[in-house]
């Protein structure tokens, strides 16, 4: 296991899609050193041969009959959007400029 | 009974009187508001009051019911519901900024089976920022405060259900529960709380902290009110691809009938001892010792496992997390906001400065955590290792419900602390929930009762029981058995001595 740097976290930050400031990411660094100090416990447990366990109950899958049914109209779906436009959620620009 | 006594009745009398009509379900929410009015600036267990709403259910079920009508028998019972529960039309924020104002156009599926049953929703109440805490101070909107001393923290992240549920703002709430966060709330406010079998309720509209690991569960001031509560909101739901294909387990008539013959208890070597506080250590050992006065086997069993229980949930948890709270992207619902000095900034740009400013202190570091522990060259050490350790949880499960019935332990290690005590030490807040974490690892049902009062602080203390998947039944009989011996010794409920609430200016 290996300690978390500064630098660590920041890229961490930004594969989580989160703008930390500069505060931010010296006090995360600290606290998550501690906490994955903590965590790293799991590693005293010999479970070589054990098999890993995803959920409380054996999934599984769950299908239904291929029928339409009524669901939320396009006005309730785009209710909550920051902006929308022409019954569709818009967004900022998703490409860099060229 | 004047209405200012109402809101000190219990969900079953009230749902009898209700029946009986001796009392309206107008006369009932509006006792209820009104209390919520004259309390709550102060305790702030609640986000949104729906006072037009829960006035419009309780005609709707008064008109029913003079018309003669035949209605579900908790129709006209008031119950408060968590903020990370959608209701449609009804602000829902999951306690945080990034949700602010969100008005959800669909019900969960409980909410849907509340007002199946007629069942008057008073509102939201407060939580930790989408369940993330011990305390509700993650809260984006401030904490709730402590009935029983009102400078110590209620529990989390339900503190605003099981706040709002002892200081008689609501008979009944609905909690969610995904290492603790309906148990550890009910444990420092005195209060009765349930996670039932993970699969029991449905998950359909509750906003996801960690999927594999949350449950929504009763909140209430007795057990049988809680199996009340329970019996409407369980069952299977085919919105819920997780939830259980078979019907809700016998809770009400196991809370009634309280019946502890030839019960084999086993006492969690791992969950007590050092690190708990003298006064839970004290109240525990007396419970056990009514169990055993009342005739049952009570033999010490041990869950070896359960010692790494904290570190594994605190790997698994924030990488469902992390995955899960991907959806806030500032594009869909909720807030956004543009990066400072940056024209004509990305969506990429966007999302991250929305989720800076939307999102609080706690929520990040899991979502780190998180997105961490699930990152390529430390996934085999982390999330799968702590994968494994989880195998290991359910296998000491089963291993002790092999020698006993129902587990026992305290629920949490220590009484209710002082708002502001851990909230710069986050591993000293994840401690609170050692005990009640092993039960949703494993899926397996536990309850939260009062076991009196802390000698050192005369803050509550609660008693946690476990039972096998599927038996959350005997948890609600053994609660019940266990609750009327305590209460024959303090003479009536705990919340009874609890200090009277007066408005502060």
């Amino acid at each position: 296991m290996s300690a978390l740097s500064r630098d660590d976290v920041a890229h961490l930050s930004r594969l989580a899609r989160i703008e930390a400031t500069d505060a931010e990411l010296d006090r995360l660094s600290g606290e998550l050193a501690v906490i994955l100090d903590a965590v790293a416990r799991v590693s005293e447990v010999a479970a070589d041969e054990v098999p890993p366990m995803s959920h409380p109950l054996p999934l599984t899958n769950v299908t239904r009959p291929d029928h339409p049914r009524p669901s939320l109209d396009p006005y309730e779906a785009l209710a909550g959007a920051p902006a929308s436009e022409q019954q569709r959620f818009r967004v900022p620009r998703i490409l860099e400029e060229d | 009974m004047a209405a200012e006594e109402l809101p000190r009745a219990s969900a079953a009398s009230l749902a009898q009187r209700l029946a009986a009509r001796e009392v309206s379900a107008v006369e009932v929410a509006e006792a209820h508001l009104d209390r919520i009015e004259a309390l709550d600036a102060d305790l702030n267990a609640f986000l949104q009051v729906d006072r037009a709403g829960a006035l419009a259910a309780a005609r709707s079920v008064d008109e029913r019911r003079a018309r003669g009508e035949s209605l579900h028998a908790m129709a006209g019972v008031p119950v408060a519901v968590k903020d990370v529960i959608t209701t449609r039309g009804l602000p829902t924020t999951a306690g945080s900024r990034i949700l602010q104002g969100w008005l959800p156009p669909y019900d969960a599926t409980l909410v849907r089976r509340l007002r199946d049953a007629d069942m008057v929703v008073l509102g939201k109440t407060n939580m930790d920022e989408f369940a993330m805490g011990s305390s509700t101070e993650h809260s984006a909107y401030g904490p709730t405060r402590n009935p029983w001393d009102r400078e110590r923290i209620p529990g989390g992240s339900g503190g605003g259900s099981a706040a709002a549920v002892a200081a008689f703002e609501a008979p009944l709430a609905i909690g969610t529960d995904t290492g603790g966060s309906i148990r550890q709330p009910a444990a420092v406010t005195g209060t009765v709380g349930v996670k039932p079998t993970y699969g029991g309720v449905s998950r359909y509209g509750l906003i996801a902290m960690a999927s594999s690991l949350d449950q929504a569960g009763p909140c209430a001031r007795s057990v049988l009110d809680a199996a009340l509560l329970h019996d409407v909101i369980g069952g299977h739901d085919p919105m819920d691809s997780t939830s259980i294909d078979a019907p809700v387990p016998p809770v009400v008539e196991a809370a009634r009938r309280a019946d502890i013959t030839g019960l084999r208890v086993g006492v969690v070597r791992e969950l007590g001892g050092e690190g708990y506080q003298p006064g839970v250590r004290t109240r525990f050992e007396e419970a056990v010792a009514l169990l055993v006065g009342a005739g049952a086997d009570v033999v010490e069993v041990s869950c070896p496992s359960f010692d790494y229980a904290l570190a594994a949930y605190y790997l698994i948890m924030p990488s469902e997390a992390s995955s899960n709270l991907a959806k806030f992207d500032a594009m869909r619902y909720g807030l956004r906001v543009e990066p400072d000095g940056v024209p004509a900034p990305t969506a990429e740009q966007v999302m991250a400065a929305t989720r800076d400013a939307g999102f609080g202190d706690e929520v990040k570091r899991r979502i780190i955590l998180g997105t961490y522990a699930l990152s390529s060259g430390y996934y085999d050490a982390y999330y799968g290792q702590a994968q494994k350790v989880r195998t290991l949880i359910a296998r000491d499960f089963a291993a002790a419900f092999e020698q006993v019935d129902v587990l026992v332990s305290p629920t949490a290690p220590t009484t209710a602390f002082r708002l502001g005590e851990k909230l710069d030490d986050p591993l000293a807040m994840y401690l609170n929930d050692v005990a009640t974490i092993p039960a949703n690892m494993a899926g397996v049902p536990g309850m939260s009762l009062p076991a009196g009062l802390a000698d050192e602080d005369g803050l509550p203390v609660g008693v946690q029981l476990l039972a096998p998947a599927t038996q959350d039944h005997r948890l609600y009989g053994v609660g019940a058995a266990l609750e009327a011996l305590l209460e024959a010794q303090w003479g009536g409920a705990l919340l009874e001595r609890a200090p009277e609430l007066e408005v502060r200016a």
